[in-house]
């Protein structure tokens, strides 16, 4: 029963919490720089519009994948509620990711098949450590099921901190923040227009940021799952560490520039093999 | 269950039918009748393949040892075998390549030796068990279908390639007595036998990359040539070894028996002919052979046969330090392969780099030699043996349309070619999406490593999942892209070719839908028999959720499809900057002129190209293979 | 306000301007008038923006720009014309290649004088079009319920 409340809360109350926290972010952000920034609910009133407004679209399959893209992004986030295998979930959140890259491509455009291109680099980028971490937990707690990691006597922070570490360095990607915020970007006027989502307007931009708020409830559950242990003590720890790792990241947003591929991809490949790698290597002789 | 005969006397006939095919193809003439003798015979082969497979199911699947005394065919062997070498002598003497001439006589004569000195027992020569006819059902169906596929090729290649002789009759020829010789091969039980199999798999492919008899395709072939026979030179010092220390022949007995040198030396011949590195480049090489070719020996069948004969010795394998080699070579060539695939544009050189990147994963998994691993190996085996000699005629059919195979080119390739668009893709998700095959396996694969406490081929799985992403996603989206071009292609694929892709297609499909029965019923009693017990590696719960994947990914788009159609959307012209000359193909440049809109894939060249990281790889890989050679050889002497 | 005005989103574009009235619209996301408080994003892309602002003198070149940058935005969208040259044409009035202000080439709801415009002009110009917008909006949902 308990797999099935979890999932159904994913489903209806992830895209409001995402949105809150989206909201959050850009009201953070601006007071990291000095201004007022927007409500609270600001990104409400941006989805409100989004879905309002006139369908415009350069061709009829952009839709369909990114809707494909939506729903396969609310299924990997519903696996991990549902208390289901971790790497399985990896597994489709590249898939769902790769809905996105081919709704851009499908495009032919200049601008969404440069950042679709950049995309795909992104995702190599992350990759190496999403699968590792999801080794770690098997290592750490002897299960990939996120319904046993849960239930374990301790936090797998404590047997693996070099995990939290390297995902919090590549959760910035997921986020699309600085400074790795390389395939499209939530701030304006940039080289290549809106990257990945140039030709996204109206609904089909809100579908989009519709499963971005469900990547980022996503994100955040997997750190939860760091600090979630049988104690209930662990779920407010849980929560907590998670405000605060969204917020390490706005603030490594707000403190950085955007960098070139090839120190994104240089920087994940060997933080991964110095966080993810060595933790795991370590992992692998105690036990 | 009433007890039926096996009906083995398909067996012989099986490998025959195609030698037979063989025989006659080259004294047809006309390219209508030769096309007639080619399907009867690959339909024959099939036939055979099915009947054999049905009657020995009929029998309850039983574990069948075949033929004790062969006095007569093992001499005919035997001159077969001087036949290979003296053809190997001839050619190296007209194309100057000495060197091999030395590697074929040596193992030739050690092996005329070692049967002369110490000839081993009577015993079975042939075994027919699950692997076995997993193998044979492979080469019948997959070899099959590509030589149908090749009648209609290989009139639209020398329509194309008019500077090249037509030697149609000699190529299909080829291909069915390599598909006899791929049966000999995995039917045999016999060290001796397998290995007279293993030097004409080696020879015809050899005779294959030099079709065209360019000076590349002379060099490519000589290149394979060496290295295959080093490989083999490996299998006759086994074979000797193993006849004057164990005083047997029999690939079972040498495994259970354990016996180093013999083992290590196999597996040296596994990894040639599997293309892993430091040998990898001789496949590379191979794509320069017509596409029928490379589908079938040089990613479906042939290079399978390394994997297998890896396989088959991995009960041995398991723990050995010659286990610990294999595993790390095959890791290593799975990300390095994958790494160097990106910076390709060649779509056919993709598909090799990929190629040996797969089959390093398999051979990984061999190394380790644990049921898990050996379950994903094999399941491995099945899905890329069928996606990847899709993907092959896939390319070779565009190719045929386009006049090229360069991935640039194949740009909106959906709105010009979109029946093999949609071949290609469903052979593009195969191969890495969730929740196909070829991921699953991987998946399995990575927990295996876990399991077996082998951290490194961890760091090569997640760092190779990556790149292999990268290559395929890159590629598909080139496809998808909806580019409208002024250029009219004609889609000049012949029927028979696309029968063959469709074929492939729907088994790639069937095969992910019927995952759970193909691996309880095809993998669980493999691993039953190699190892004698076998436990569930996937739980049901894990089933399920792949099932509910699988419907997801089929019926998602499916339904997104149905629910936009209705939604009323205005379309309009891409954004170039408002710059677009309005049909989203051109753009107006700074001189006020229109300009073609040409968008280009990543390929990182400085970083992930060929001429970087090829000689490092090759340079560690054959560091880690001959010090590790020395130390098991040296260790056991 | 309704949901609309509550989220405009900003394309700029320069149809000739000497960059004067540019650099005040940029002035405008600066923290000084930080006009994110109103949910206002300049987004570079005509896809996702509501309110097209345009500077300078439309010339022949950026005509068929305009006009097809305007096409690529959704409805219901408004255009401010920012600066006496995208009003008039300002002093480039009777050039040879100018053919005037923006609304020779597509509709305009505000117009913002200056040379340069001010930022709180512009600002007030933005404010007074999210009227407009909340209209068009009305009229858009009724044309199509």
């Amino acid at each position: 029963m308990m797999p099935v409340i979890s999932v159904i809360a994913y489903l209806a109350l992830a895209p409001f919490a995402g949105a809150l926290l989206d909201g959050l972010d850009r009201k953070l952000a601006a007071r990291m720089q000095g201004r007022k920034g927007p409500p609270l609910l600001q990104p409400f009133y941006d989805l409100g519009k989004l879905f309002s407004k006139q369908m415009i679209a350069v061709n009829r399959v952009q839709i369909l994948l990114n809707l494909s893209y939506l729903v396969f992004l609310a299924i990997a986030g519903s696996m991990l509620f549902a208390g289901a295998d971790i790497l399985m979930c990896t597994f489709l959140l590249s898939t769902a990711d790769m809905f996105l890259v081919m709704a851009a491509s499908c495009d032919s455009s200049p601008f969404s098949t440069l950042g679709a291109g950049r995309e795909m680099i992104q995702m190599m980028a992350y990759e190496p450590l999403v699968l590792l971490m999801a080794v770690g937990f098997y290592l750490a707690t002897g299960t990939f099921h996120v319904g046993e990691i849960i239930r374990a006597p301790a936090c797998a922070v404590i047997a693996m901190p070099g995990f939290l570490l390297g995902f919090i360095f590549i959760t910035a990607i997921k986020l699309r923040k600085s400074p790795f915020d390389l395939s499209t970007s939530h701030h304006a006027h940039q080289e290549m227009v809106k990257g990945i989502t140039t030709e996204m307007s109206g609904p089909a931009l809100g579908i989009v940021t519709v499963a971005e708020y469900y990547e980022i409830v996503l994100m955040l559950g997997i750190v939860a799952l760091f600090f979630l242990n049988r104690h209930w003590w662990s779920w407010p720890l849980a929560v907590a560490a998670c405000l605060l790792v969204y917020f390490l990241e706005v603030l490594w947003d707000n403190v950085s520039a955007r960098v070139k591929w090839d120190t994104l991809l240089g920087s994940c490949w060997v933080a991964t093999l110095l966080t993810g790698g060595l933790n795991g290597l370590i992992l692998m002789f105690v036990r | 269950m009433g007890m039926q005969i096996v009906p083995f006397w398909l067996v012989p006939i099986l490998i025959l039918w195609p030698v037979l095919a063989a025989a006659v193809l080259p004294l047809v003439r006309s390219a209508r009748a030769r096309g007639v003798v080619v399907y009867a015979a690959a339909a024959g082969v099939m036939a055979l393949a099915a009947a054999l497979l049905g009657g020995w199911l009929a029998a309850g699947a039983p574990v069948i040892t075949l033929y004790a005394d062969t006095g007569g065919v093992d001499h005919l062997m035997l001159a077969g075998e001087l036949f290979l070498m003296a053809l190997i002598i001839v050619l190296s003497v007209r194309y100057r390549q000495y060197p091999v001439i030395l590697l074929s006589a040596a193992q030739t004569g050690l092996l005329l030796y070692t049967e002369q000195t110490w000839p081993a027992a009577g015993a079975f020569h042939m075994q027919i068990d699950c692997l076995t006819m997993l193998m044979c059902v492979i080469a019948a169906f997959v070899g099959g279908f590509i030589c149908i596929y090749a009648v209609g090729y290989m009139k639209a290649y020398h329509r194309h390639h008019a500077e090249y002789a037509d030697r149609s009759g000699f190529f299909f020829s080829m291909l069915f007595l390599f598909l006899g010789a791929m049966f000999g091969l995995v039917l045999s039980e016999n060290l001796i036998w397998m290995y007279f199999f293993w030097e004409v798999t080696s020879v015809i492919s050899f005779l294959l990359i030099g079709y065209t008899r360019t000076e590349e395709a002379v060099h490519n072939s000589f290149r394979a040539l060496w290295m295959n026979l080093l490989g083999g030179l490996g299998f006759a010092i086994a074979i000797a070894v193993a006849s004057a220390t164990l005083g047997t022949v029999q690939l079972g007995e040498v495994v259970a028996a354990r016996a180093v040198i013999p083992i290590a030396m196999l597996s040296l011949a596994g990894l040639t002919k599997s293309a892993q590195l430091p040998f990898s480049s001789w496949l590379l090489g191979a794509m320069v052979a017509p596409t029928p070719s490379s589908a079938l020996l040089h990613s479906a069948t042939m290079v399978k046969a390394g994997v297998y004969l890896l396989i088959r010795l991995a009960p041995a394998l398991a723990g050995s330090a010659t286990g610990m080699t294999v595993a790390f070579i095959g890791g290593f060539t799975f990300i390095a392969a994958s790494m160097m695939a990106i910076a390709q544009n060649d779509g056919k050189k993709v598909l090799a780099f990929s190629t040996v990147s797969n089959l390093g994963l398999i051979v990984a998994c061999a190394g380790i030699g644990a049921e898990e691993t050996i379950w994903a190996a094999v399941l491995l085996m099945i899905f890329h043996s069928v996606s990847k000699s899709m993907l092959f005629q896939a390319v070779g059919a565009i190719e045929n349309c386009l006049g090229s195979r360069d991935i640039e080119s194949m740009h909106g390739l959906l709105l010009r070619l979109p029946a093999l668009t949609y071949i290609m893709g469903v052979g593009i998700a195969g191969m890495y999406l969730a929740p196909f095959g070829m991921l699953i396996s991987k998946w399995v694969a990575l927990r295996a490593f876990v399991d077996a406490d082998n951290y490194l081929l961890v760091i090569f799985i997640a760092y190779g999942s990556a790149t292999t992403m990268l290559y395929w996603a890159k590629w598909l989206c080139k496809l998808v892209a909806l580019h409208r071009t002024k250029e009219q292609v004609t889609d000049v694929t012949h029927r028979d070719q696309y029968l063959s892709m469709l074929v492939h297609a729907g088994s790639t499909l069937l095969l992910c839908l019927l995952f759970p029965l193909l691996a309880t019923r095809v993998v669980d009693p493999i691993i039953m028999e190699l190892f004698g017990e076998a436990h569930d590696v996937l739980s049901m719960s894990v089933l399920t959720t792949m099932a509910v994947m699988l419907v997801s990914v089929i019926f998602v788009p499916a339904l997104m499809f149905l629910i936009t159609r209705s939604a009323h959307s205005q379309i309009v012209p891409i954004y170039m900057g408002g710059a677009n000359e309005g049909d989203n193909t051109y753009f107006v440049n700074s001189y006020g002129e229109p300009e073609h809109l040409y968008l280009s894939n990543w390929y990182l060249r400085f970083d992930f190209g060929m001429r970087r990281l090829m000689r490092p790889s090759v340079i560690v890989a054959t560091g880690v293979l001959v010090v590790m050679l020395c130390v098991i050889v040296g260790g056991a002497v | 306000m309704a949901k609309l005005a509550k989220s405009p989103w900003l394309l700029h574009y320069d149809g000739s301007s000497c960059n004067g009235c540019d650099i005040e619209v940029l002035a405008c996301t600066t923290p000084v008038y930080d006009i994110e408080r109103f949910g206002i994003i300049n987004t570079g892309d005509p896809f996702q923006a509501d309110i097209l602002l345009i500077t300078g003198g439309i010339n022949h070149q950026s005509e068929a720009v305009v006009k097809q940058i305007y096409s690529q935005m959704p409805d219901p969208k408004v255009v401010v014309a920012v600066g006496i040259c995208a009003c008039t044409g300002g002093v480039f009035k009777d050039c040879y290649n100018i053919k005037g202000g923006v609304d020779t080439v597509i509709p305009v709801d505000v117009y913002v004088p200056g040379c340069a415009a001010r930022p709180q002009a512009i600002i007030d110009g933005v404010v007074k079009a999210l009227e407009i917008l909340q209209q068009k909006r009305e009229a858009f949902l009724a044309r199509r319920a």
